[in-house]
């Protein structure tokens, strides 16, 4: 569905992503792996067009999406959560994911409609999925660290995506947080046949629901397949070596 | 030449703190009344006149540090909407300080009388001060560059204006240093204007004046770079007297068009740096 | 909802606008006149600054666009007041589009200095175009338009041309008001706001930010223009500093006075200031001094304008009822 192929990026001469390629196969679940500063958001930033890339091409169900603006690439089914929280903080958590219904059903541009009343079904039944729909009113910058991070998942959701890249979606999550969301992801990852590309530090949320895990050291891809291939890769280990989790 | 003084004064403030200080200009217009009210007092006889200019500079550039460190470092925190806001209630209130102190007349002070003479270069006559001034501009600019480049302050300065957080961390004295920055470029605010005072008259409103011309410059070298600044006081200077000799009912429009000019070419001027 | 969340405001401040005329003196409409124009050059500049998030220095521009074109149109063309307002704002739209489209490029501090720049670069013109503008003296002597047959309806009779011509204000800005109140209340101005509130995520969910700013940016000249052509009619001349940065100072103090936060907000700061101004430079001339410290209590002490402040009171003293 998603094929990478050699993107390469650096910054001032630093180079952050060196021909990076791999495939992300429809309704996987695939995992991105690599200690701090190996270039994971870099990479995801590339692929969303948040950043240009000096090299290298994306390609979405055969399409060449390269350097597509954020703005159009999420209208052709790519969905993205942040790492660092990334919500309308002023808004309540319910215009949040409506503002998202109203992007992304077109009626962006309408200027004379009162927003109200405009999908209220479907913006409840989303927050309802995720579990917020008792918090609808609450201002989104209120809400505890893991709500918020629910809510970003909303936002993507409400552009009812094919795939869904997400940046570290159980970072600074307590344990049973980081359950809660796993469970959340999948499940939803399964009622709507999505296909999943997240990037992760907590190797057992990765081991546990990737089905295919590519890693990442100093921007390269050292080790890319199965879990068990890359549980047993000699690099991968070498470059974890006193790292725990 | 002395406009680059003023706006390297500016320039520093946003180099380093950030914010646009539209009080600048107004530290500018103390500098001459405080200068003229030491003149008024001490005269200007027997080299007393560089006193004054330099009373009048620490004057406000105390006047600044008082501020800043009692006031502005107050909204570090808020938007810089705030802080912008801030230096032009300021520029309000002091701006009309003035005018309560001093009233509404032109004011002058006479030229120390070292250099009131004029020197007859082709027919045109150019006083003594005048070159003076022409002179002294880059070399206190010359000093400054100096003191930024070779101490240790100056080396802190440079540092905060690239990374304010990792300066703290490493046991530097971060609010203190903001405080030192205002001061200085106050002074140097202040000193222009106290340098000025005998060559042209000072007169509520030279603030307001002095102030766009100052963000001219900044914008068209570049907001807090030092050469820049230089680069910009000199083309600006060009550009003004190009226009009036020339194109005299374009020149002011020539000097915005050219600041729009850079700001979408090159938004960080000619010498600057893109901001984080 | 509490009692007083009820009460429809706008209606009724608009009614007691109408009333003016006939229950004050001529001063009294004078400054009313004065307020409810600048409460719609307010309230466009909210769009951007509140509402989108983009902070402009040179919004005058448009107000002086507008001013000019009205009046020219008028005094030395004599085209009818029904086509020069609206001509007003049409032009001021095309300023604020072909300025608009370098401003959006640039973020924050040079977007304002660029907003500065082409707002100084109109005053310019407008100061210096002897043959068009009148240069440095302007325009004196805009005429009024023609307002013979407001005299013909029951009740207006009575009253003066200026009267007249108030009245037509009231009725033609809380029009535009409502006009903004709806693009605020829309899903465009819902896309306004994320843009606001966070740029990068408004991205991601669809939204073209540079579009939508360019699009704030010449709706909220439009009515600036639409506030200018007004204005010089009842400034009975149209002079160069209209458009100066000065004039942008003004109205952007007023947005914060009465608090971006909110749409009536700016409208609330325009009554404020111009009351306020009124009643100062009755006692002092200085003016300028008790802004500046005004700004600064503002600034220390109620970061939300007034506006903020009234927000926090009304929930404070009335509490909403809830089951």
């Amino acid at each position: 569905m998603l094929e990478v192929r050699d993107l390469t990026k650096s910054f001032d001469g630093f180079v952050a992503v060196s021909r990076v390629s791999f495939d992300v196969a429809k309704g996987s679940v695939s995992a991105i792996i690599g200690p701090n500063g190996a270039g994971k958001t870099t990479l995801f930033n590339l692929i969303t067009g948040h950043l240009r890339c000096d090299a290298g091409r994306v390609v979405l169900n055969g399409r060449d999406v390269t350097g597509v603006p954020p703005h159009d690439l999420c209208r052709m089914g790519v969905g993205r959560s942040f790492q660092r929280t990334n919500i309308f903080a002023k808004l309540t958590v319910y215009d949040n994911v409506q503002a998202a219904f109203l992007s992304h059903r077109g009626r962006g541009w309408n200027a004379f409609t009162p927003v109200r009343d405009l999908y209220r079904e479907e913006t409840l039944r989303l927050l309802e999925s995720l579990g917020l729909a008792d918090r609808a009113g609450e201002v989104a910058g209120f809400l505890s660290h893991g709500a918020q991070k629910q809510l970003e998942l909303g936002l993507a959701l409400a552009l009812e995506p094919d795939i869904l890249l997400l940046d570290e979606p159980t970072a600074g999550m307590s344990a049973s947080e980081t359950r809660e969301t796993i469970q959340l992801i999948d499940r939803l990852a399964r009622e709507r046949g999505l296909t999943l590309l997240f990037t992760e530090h907590d190797m057992e949320v990765v081991f546990s629901i990737a089905r295919k895990i590519t890693v990442l050291h100093q921007g390269r891809v050292i080790a890319d397949g199965s879990p068990a291939d890359v549980r047993a890769d000699a690099e991968v280990r070498r470059v974890y070596l006193g790292e725990r989790r | 030449m002395f406009l680059f003084l003023i706006a390297a004064g500016l320039s520093l403030i946003f180099g380093v703190l950030r914010v646009l200080n539209f009080a600048h200009g107004t530290f500018y217009m103390l500098g001459a009344y405080t200068t003229y009210q030491l003149v008024q007092w001490m005269g200007v006889s027997g080299g007393r006149f560089w006193l004054t200019a330099l009373g009048g500079a620490l004057v406000v550039a105390a006047l600044g540090g008082l501020i800043e460190r009692f006031l502005f470092r107050r909204l570090y925190g808020k938007d810089e909407l705030y802080q912008l806001l801030f230096t032009y209630a300021l520029a309000l209130i002091l701006s009309d300080a003035a005018k309560m102190v001093w009233g509404t007349q032109q004011k002058s002070v006479s030229r120390p009388p070292e250099l009131t003479g004029a020197f007859n270069v082709f027919g045109a006559i150019i006083p003594h001060y005048n070159l003076f001034i022409i002179l002294l501009g880059p070399a206190i600019a010359l000093a400054f560059w100096l003191v930024l480049q070779r101490t240790r302050a100056g080396r802190y300065i440079r540092a905060a204006a690239l990374d304010r957080e990792t300066l703290g961390a490493l046991g530097v004295n971060v609010d203190a240093l903001y405080t030192w920055v205002f001061v200085l470029a106050s002074f140097l605010g202040g000193l222009g204007g106290a340098l000025i005072s005998p060559m042209r008259a000072t007169t509520p409103g030279m603030d307001t004046e002095v102030i766009v011309e100052a963000f001219v410059v900044v914008v068209i070298g570049g907001l807090g770079s030092f050469w820049g600044t230089f680069l910009g006081a000199l083309i600006y200077g060009q550009v003004l007297s190009f226009g009036i000799l020339f194109f005299p009912r374009f020149s002011i429009f020539a000097v915005f068009a050219l600041m729009a000019a850079v700001l979408m070419v090159r938004p960080w001027g000619l010498l600057g740096r893109p901001l984080r | 909802m509490s009692h007083l969340a009820r009460v429809p405001w706008a209606p009724l401040v608009v009614l007691a606008a109408l009333l003016v005329p006939a229950f004050g003196s001529r001063f009294y409409t004078f400054v009313a006149n004065d307020v409810v124009i600048w409460a719609l050059f307010a309230t466009s500049l909210n769009l951007l600054v509140g509402y989108t998030g983009l902070v402009s220095f040179g919004h005058a521009a448009y107000f002086g666009i507008g001013a000019y074109t009205t009046g020219i149109l008028m005094k030395k063309l004599g085209v009818p007041f029904l086509l020069a307002f609206p001509a007003a704002g049409v032009l001021a739209a095309a300023f604020a589009l072909l300025f608009g489209l370098f401003c959006v490029r640039l973020t924050r501090i040079y977007f304002a200095m660029l907003t500065l720049a082409f707002a100084q670069i109109v005053w310019a013109i407008c100061f210096k175009w002897n043959e068009v503008t009148g240069g440095e003296q302007g325009m004196p002597e805009v005429p009024y338009p023609d307002l013979a047959w407001m005299g013909r309806l029951p009740w207006l009779d009575g009253l003066r041309t200026s009267d007249h011509f108030y009245l037509l204000t009231v009725v033609l800005v809380a029009l535009c008001l409502f006009l903004l109140h709806r693009v605020v209340g829309s899903p465009f101005g819902r896309m306004l706001t994320t843009i606001r509130e966070n740029a990068e995520r408004a991205e991601f969910i669809g939204v073209h930010v540079r579009r939508y700013e360019l699009a704030a940016f010449v709706l909220a000249g439009a009515f600036a223009g639409l506030a200018g052509g007004l204005f010089g009619i009842f400034n009975r001349g149209v002079f160069p500093d209209f458009a100066y940065w000065t004039k942008s100072s003004e109205v952007l103090i007023m947005t914060l006075l009465g608090g971006m936060g909110t749409f009536y907000g700016p409208s609330v700061g325009a009554l404020a200031l111009i009351l306020l101004n009124q009643q100062i430079v009755s006692y002092t001339e200085y003016w300028p001094f008790v802004l500046g410290t005004i700004l600064v209590v503002l600034l220390f002490g109620f970061p939300g304008g007034l506006g903020g402040a009234l927000e926090l009171l009304g929930r404070r003293l009335w509490r909403p009822r809830r089951a």
